[in-house]
């Protein structure tokens, strides 16, 4: 009973205290807007830039929002938050946005992400699913599925400023 | 001999095509979202053979249940583990509010096949019992908190009643009834694909409780340590392996620690499925028990 303990525990402090080594390496500073919390709006991060050319650079990332866009509309949950709104704008600013992440040669120009979804009243569930629509899109457009991952992985705590309803 | 296996074979090939019936349906009915209770698929696990929402032997930090307008959720499973000697019935159900707590119920059935018959109890005969488990998120947030090294947190108590008072006492065990309380933290590595889970358990339960509380070897609480190792191939589908460390408290039967390697698949926000290999070690007189551990749990 007791003789793995060792063995397992070391594994296991191993991986959870690597993890703010590789987190602290990716700890760029804000190219632009940064929310309350601290964490920035579009968080550059050059370790990256293979995950940009997986997403087919930045003419991948205009089409990949259309798609994307197309699912956020079909997509009863969030539908009533885009119905309304500039698309071709939040579009834009997205592409922008997804591009600096992923050390591409743009500048993200939009708002923060705490005073632009301020008074949506985004909930844990509007915010997955659209996580969901996001996901579905990468995969029509073939990005893999690591590669994918790599940039929600920056994008998720967002989640934080965005999500203001419980 | 011959007749045993291919009733398991039968009984294991029937929960497959109902899950598999079912997730068919439910990829038809898939529109927009499936997102589970605050989690992303198989982020939010499967359930744990005691009901808690986790891997399969153990649970983990995150809170289950599937989203609904008013951010309670419902699920239910059951779980087949079937080795050479022996054979788990496990079902129950589990319901999580507001990601913050979370309530669980199981009903396992353990079936002692030739081994009853070999002890004197009748072949077949069967130890049941009832775990009721409460689970409560204190910090953290396994999906969101990408950028620190904070886990998500969760404390749980599982109280478990057994059905077979006597047989426990015979063969040494102290007590019927038992409490288990755990520490979990689990922690999703997005840019690795990789989710990790590490639970310590402070128990006095012998095989899970099926053998009761306690025992003539050693009756106090013990710390084990329980962990999960999970790496997302796609959003619907996850391989990976667990760990479960158990006390040795019954000098009439060595009790090993648990072993299993999974593949889980979960096909829509309503239906997963999870295969694994099981290694469970010596159980009474058998050593080296090993075999297939097969779980299909429907969200609501
Ligand atoms: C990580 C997730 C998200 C990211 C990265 C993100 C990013 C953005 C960006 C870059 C803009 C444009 C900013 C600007 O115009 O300056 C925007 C606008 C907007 N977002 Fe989000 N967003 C996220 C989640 C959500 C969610 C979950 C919802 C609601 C379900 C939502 C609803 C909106 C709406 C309605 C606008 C337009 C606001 C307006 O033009 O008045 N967003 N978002």
């Amino acid at each position: 009973m007791n003789r793995k303990f060792p063995v397992l525990a070391a594994l296991i402090v191993a991986c959870l205290a690597t993890a703010p080594l590789a987190l602290a390496q990716n700890a760029t500073p804000a190219s632009s807007a940064m929310s309350q919390d601290g964490y920035p709006s579009a968080p550059r991060d050059p370790s990256l830039k293979p995950v940009f050319a997986e997403f087919g650079g930045k003419a991948g990332l205009v089409s990949l929002m259309n798609t994307f866009m197309d699912n956020l509309m079909a997509d009863p949950v969030t539908h009533p938050f885009f119905a309304n709104v500039d698309r071709d704008h939040i579009k834009m600013e997205l592409v922008d946005q997804f591009c600096v992440i992923l050390d591409g040669p743009c500048t993200y120009t939009g708002q923060s992400m705490t005073s632009v979804h301020k008074g949506m009243g985004v909930t844990r569930a509007d915010f997955n699913a659209l996580v969901v629509d996001l996901q579905k899109a990468m995969s029509a457009h073939h990005i893999p599925f690591r590669a994918q991952n790599k940039l929600l992985a920056k994008l998720a705590p967002m989640g934080h400023q965005i999500i203001t309803k419980p | 001999m011959r007749r045993k296996k291919t009733v398991r074979a039968v009984l294991l090939g029937l929960l497959m095509v109902t899950g598999g019936l079912v997730s068919i349906q439910a990829m038809a009915q898939d529109s927009g979202s499936d997102v589970s209770g605050g989690k992303l698929l198989l982020t939010g696990g499967v359930s744990s053979i005691s009901g808690a929402a986790g891997g399969g032997l153990t649970p983990w930090a995150v809170i289950g249940g599937y989203d609904t307008a008013s951010q309670i959720g419902a699920n239910a499973f059951c779980t087949i583990v079937s080795v050479q000697d022996y054979r788990l019935n496990d079902c129950g159900a589990l319901f999580g509010a507001f990601n913050r707590v979370e309530v669980s119920f199981a009903h396992q059935s353990f079936n002692t096949e030739g081994v009853g018959a070999a002890l004197g109890l009748g072949r077949g005969f069967t130890i049941n019992q009832n775990v009721v488990g409460l689970k409560v998120r204190l910090f953290g947030d396994a999906i969101l908190d990408q950028n620190s090294w904070l886990p998500e947190v969760s404390v749980g108590i599982q109280h478990k009643q057994n059905d077979q008072p006597g047989l426990l006492q015979a063969i040494g065990a102290k007590s019927a009834i038992g409490n288990d309380y755990y520490i979990s933290a689990t922690k999703l590595f997005l840019s690795q694909s990789l989710l990790v889970d590490a639970t310590l358990r402070f128990t006095k339960a012998n095989q899970i409780g099926i053998l009761g509380f306690g025992g003539d070897k050693h009756n106090g609480y013990q710390a084990e340590l329980e962990g999960s190792v999970a790496y997302l191939l796609n959003r619907h589908l996850a391989i990976g392996a667990e760990y479960r460390q158990k006390p040795d408290n019954l000098n009439i039967a060595q009790e090993n620690d648990w072993y299993d390697a999974f593949v889980a698949w979960a096909p829509s926000k309503h239906i997963s499925l999870t295969l694994a290999y099981a290694d469970l070690g010596n159980i009474v007189i058998k050593n080296h028990q090993h075999g297939v551990y097969a779980s299909v749990q429907v969200g609501f």
